[in-house]
């Protein structure tokens, strides 16, 4: 293992003390391992997400004005517990209630669901949405059901446009399980992450072979498969999403994300080849990302993301937002 | 096997079985971990040792005088330590557990067992897992079982602890062919079967840790 850390165990309190000082505008809370917009704005409704460690700019790169208000970070690739998202709530409810944006993992689930009972009990009115949305996971009753991965980035931001203009609990969970329901992704991993605590790759994957729908946290997707050129992996991706769901006659905001070990111009390389097959198949896209929004550590790979949007979600995705990761309009 | 048998368990007898768990969990976190790394996400063992560490400082800083709050002060510890679905699930256990048993500075084989399923019943209402699913239910429950009927029959508190510790150990066993439905594993499919499941194994831990400490009480 190269990393630059200095102890396994320190990896994440080092990166919280980088936030803080890289960001003065962002309170940190280097017990609670919360990051939070320092003055949090009177009567909003707040928002609040949280998960593992490992998957940066998420959570934590995304707070800030027009998109969340704090991130609860976990251990590497571990969900962070309900003493952590109960303090976050704390700190950031300003009596408009809170909304929870959980992506799908059963360790996520629990713990915002004993964090969501704790904050009811403190008086803070909370709902949850999930985000599910990796078509590499068949919807099963017989399993933990779908991951969530980038649809995540939509939902915060655009659930957070409409937190910003005022909208109430009900109508950003309204817009925000809006988001999630109609967002797909997949992913695509050329190697396995290391975690710093582990020390060694997370599964082996020999030089020739890709992992086609892994997951964020290397989990195995629907095939091992042999390594072929980027424009047949592109064409996988597109077939997987638009197969899942209707991407055509409506706006669509599309991402293409690094997972961490995968140069940005090999992520372009990519998205052209998703841009011409999107085109090609009567998909218009109206917003696009390109670059590492939902990371896998070191893992060299990307996933594609498809969000069916409408006006109104395009409205909030265009509004203004000032955070580490996103910013414009402002 | 001094093994004193006057049929309780005190909350001395609690502390050691949270010291005994410790003690397991740190000689066994590199397994717990290579069993999770064949299956889930290569934690397991970091994870709940992380716990059980804060659990025994915990202990030691500010013991409780009762089990009730033991058991929920051990709760707190791992919830708030562990992360992940493990700190949520072995949370729920020692916090239903103390809900049951209250302010008492102990219990009898029948309380405890009581206590033991009401924990159990705490985990699969949290995690929604059935016995079958592959998950550390496939543990807990046959030992809570195993334990209620031990108790149910008057036997001796040591004797119903051995068990409930075989019985979670034959769970644990009972994984291996399964195809888990719940957790990270699910994901896996078919090619999760033929291993072990790392919560199993750290439930019958568990299970084994309170057994032996309670056996090696003398006095």
């Amino acid at each position: 293992m190269k990393k630059l850390i200095d102890a396994p165990s320190e990896v994440l309190a080092g990166a919280l003390q980088g936030v803080a000082a890289a960001h003065p505008e962002l309170a940190v809370d280097f017990a609670g391992r919360v990051v939070a917009r320092a003055t949090p704005k009177p009567g909003k409704v707040a928002l609040i997400s949280g998960g593992g460690s490992g998957h940066e700019p998420l959570h934590s790169g995304f707070v800030g004005p027009g998109m969340l208000d704090a991130a609860c970070a976990g251990e590497v690739f571990t969900s962070p517990t309900p003493d952590q998202m109960l303090a976050a709530a704390q700190a950031v409810s300003t009596g408009a209630g809170a909304l929870f944006i959980v992506k799908n993992y059963t360790g996520d689930v629990l713990n915002f669901e004993m964090a969501a009972e704790l904050a009811e009990a403190e008086g803070i009115a909370v709902k949850t949405v999930l985000v599910a949305d990796d078509v590499a996971v068949e919807d099963s009753t017989w399993t933990a059901g779908r991951r969530g991965v980038g649809t995540t980035v939509f939902v915060e931001k655009i659930a957070g446009g409409a937190a910003e203009e005022g909208a109430d609990l009900d109508a950003v969970h309204a817009v925000a399980t809006r988001v999630a329901a109609n967002g797909r992704s997949m992913g695509v991993a050329l190697t396995s992450a290391t975690l710093p605590s582990v020390g060694t790759p997370s599964f082996d994957l020999p030089d020739d072979e890709i992992e086609m729908g892994v997951g964020i946290h290397g989990e195995p997707g629907r095939t091992r498969a042999p390594l072929v050129p980027a424009s047949e992996i592109a064409e996988t991706l597109v077939s997987a999403i638009l197969a899942d769901h209707d991407f055509t006659g409506a706006p669509v905001i599309a991402m293409l994300s690094g997972l961490g070990g995968t140069p940005l111009i090999e992520l372009y390389l990519m998205y052209g080849a998703v841009a011409s097959l999107l085109e090609q198949r009567g998909v218009t896209v109206a917003r696009v990302l390109v670059g590492d929004y939902i990371t896998s550590l070191d893992m060299a790979g990307c996933s594609l993301t498809l969000l069916r949007a409408d006006d109104e979600m395009l409205r909030l995705w265009d509004a203004p937002v000032s955070t580490a990761a996103l910013r414009w309009g402002v | 096997m001094a093994g004193s048998d006057d049929g309780r368990v005190t909350v001395d007898d609690i502390v050691a079985w949270m010291l005994r768990f410790d003690e397991r969990i740190a000689a066994e976190a590199g397994r717990l971990t290579a069993l999770d790394s064949a299956i889930g996400d290569a934690d397991h063992g970091t994870n709940i040792a992380r716990g059980t560490g804060a659990v025994r400082k915990r202990l030691a800083d500010d013991p409780p005088d009762d089990a009730g709050a033991l058991l929920k002060s051990s709760g707190m510890a791992i919830v708030s330590t562990v992360g992940g679905a493990s700190g949520s699930l072995y949370g729920t256990l020692f916090l239903e557990m103390a809900r049951s048993v209250g302010p008492t500075p102990e219990l009898d084989t029948a309380e405890l067992a009581d206590a033991f399923r009401a924990g159990v019943a705490g985990v699969v209402a949290r995690g929604r897992a059935e016995p079958g699913d592959k998950t550390m239910v496939d543990a807990l429950q046959p030992a809570a079982d195993a334990l209620s009927a031990a108790a149910a029959g008057g036997r001796p508190i040591v004797e119903s602890l051995r068990e409930a510790a075989a019985a979670a150990a034959l769970g644990r066993d009972a994984t291996i062919p399964l195809v888990a439905r719940k957790g990270r594993a699910s994901y896996l499919g078919e090619r999760g079967a033929d291993h072990l499941d790392p919560g199993a194994t750290s439930a019958a831990i568990l299970v084994q840790a309170l057994a032996d400490a309670r056996s090696e009480r003398v006095g």
